[in-house]
């Protein structure tokens, strides 16, 4: 599973991340996330408002922050 | 005498409600969400409490001040303390509710959504969308660059986005709703109203120059897949986000509102009524410029400004005048011009500031002349 964290740094890209990883570990997952800060390469995937998440290659979150419920879902 | 029990129970039994509503779904063990009609339900009880807070503000602060702390209504204390309390418990409640209704209505056209509208469409549709796009979105650090080099590597004209990036700062959700309250909806309504239509002229004044030389050339080379929209959020997932950021906007401006609301009940009780009258400076022609000007370097949150802006009003300043000292803080600081120096060359961000200088001074000697 290849899981991308879109975002400049901001608090809502830090909380994403932190939920992500949880949503990985309630699932039994243990895929690194890497972290896209770069402005340039985080309109590469198409989004404009951060944060957000690409899992294999595709954007599944852009501009908002889901619970770890909500990730669980999608990343399980 | 009949009429009171049936209005105010209904009111009061609906926020009693939404603890039940909505909690089978938590508690219950298959983690099917909560269904639609709950949550609108749910809105709807926070609405009318929300209602009811704000029918009761005044005759509450009333009920405490003067009957329960026996606070006299004659004296400067007596009038400065009620209006303090008063002022800012509806103002927070403006804040807290009408953030919520514009995040969760925004919440339904992403920006990603907004750009494919743009691009594509007769260039006058983009400014007018532009305008009213940029008006709903806050102005804030994390964003502005990214939307701008949304924007521009999309194929937006630059105009168009330059007219995006004049109102998303102007015309400020926290600024407009806090007018509104101060002021009149009237005024806010004007101002909306004005600073768009000042965005979308300035918007078309700057296409009409090769400004695009000015843009920094990275930009350009990012090339955007369209069609990305990160998923489709879910009512449930818009109130969360909306509350989110809510909670995110109260969080940052209830110091600013506080301080804001107490140096404009200072101003009231202490400065004269005919201050700015017999000081001469209401009926100068260079008010509203010096007004602007001395706005520019000053970088301040918008809550802050509002009640000054009504409280020397209140005094006899013009409204214009008061006015574009807000909207120069607001829409022209430094810390914005140092963000936008990442994506513009320096040429261009100085006709942008000129372009919004000028379009700030307007309004205001439009609002001085009105009002």
């Amino acid at each position: 599973m290849d899981i991308k964290g879109l975002g400049p740094g901001c608090n809502n890209c830090v909380t994403l991340e932190a939920r992500t990883r949880e949503a990985l570990d309630a699932l039994g997952k243990d895929a690194p996330i890497e972290k896209v800060t770069d402005t340039a390469d985080i309109m590469g995937y198409g989004i404009m408002s951060t944060p957000g998440l690409v899992v294999d290659g595709k954007v599944v979150i852009s501009g908002r922050g889901p619970s770890v419920k909500q990730l669980t879902g999608m990343l399980g | 005498m009949s009429s009171t029990p049936p209005s105010t129970n209904p009111a009061a039994d609906v926020p009693q409600e939404q603890p039940v509503q909505t909690l089978p779904s938590r508690a219950g063990p298959p983690p099917s969400g909560p269904t639609t009609r709950r949550l609108v339900l749910g809105l709807l009880g926070a609405a009318a409490a929300w209602g009811l807070l704000y029918a009761i503000n005044e005759r509450l602060w009333d009920v405490l001040i003067f009957d329960a702390f026996g606070l006299d209504p004659e004296t400067r204390l007596g009038h400065a303390v009620p209006f303090f309390l008063y002022d800012t418990a509806k103002i927070m409640l403006l804040i807290i509710g009408l953030i919520f209704a514009i995040s969760l209505a925004r919440s339904a056209v992403p920006p990603e959504r907004v750009r494919e509208l743009i691009v594509g469409r007769h260039v006058a549709v983009g400014f007018g969308l532009a305008a009213v796009f940029g008006a709903i979105t806050p102005f804030c650090s994390c964003s502005s660059v990214p939307l701008f080099i949304g924007f521009v590597a999309a194929g937006v004209p630059l105009g168009v986005t330059l007219t995006f990036l004049i109102t998303s700062p102007l015309i400020n959700q926290v600024g407009v709703v806090m007018l509104a309250g101060m002021v009149g909806w009237h005024i806010a309504a004007l101002y909306v109203l004005t600073g768009m239509t000042m965005a979308v002229i300035a918007g078309v004044l700057l296409s009409q120059f090769d400004l695009e030389r000015w843009v920094d050339p990275f930009v350009r080379e990012i090339s955007v897949p369209t069609g990305v929209d990160g998923g489709k959020p879910t009512l449930a997932d818009r109130i969360e986000a909306a509350k989110a950021e809510t909670v995110d906007i109260v969080r940052t401006v209830w110091p600013y509102v506080l301080v804001g609301i107490g140096i404009g009940a200072g101003i009231h009780g202490w400065v004269p009524a005919d201050f700015f009258e017999t000081t001469g400076i209401a009926d100068s022609v260079w008010s509203v410029p010096v007004a602007t000007l001395a706005g520019v370097p000053l970088y301040a949150n918008v809550a802050g400004v509002v009640p000054l802006v009504e409280a020397v009003y209140a005094k006899g300043l013009g409204l214009g005048t008061a006015m574009s000292f807000m909207m120069s803080i607001v829409a022209l600081s430094l810390p914005a011009m140092i963000l936008l120096k990442r994506v513009m060359k320096l040429p261009l961000l100085g006709i942008f500031v000129a372009v919004v200088t000028a379009g700030i001074m307007a309004i205001g000697f439009l609002f001085d002349v009105i009002a």
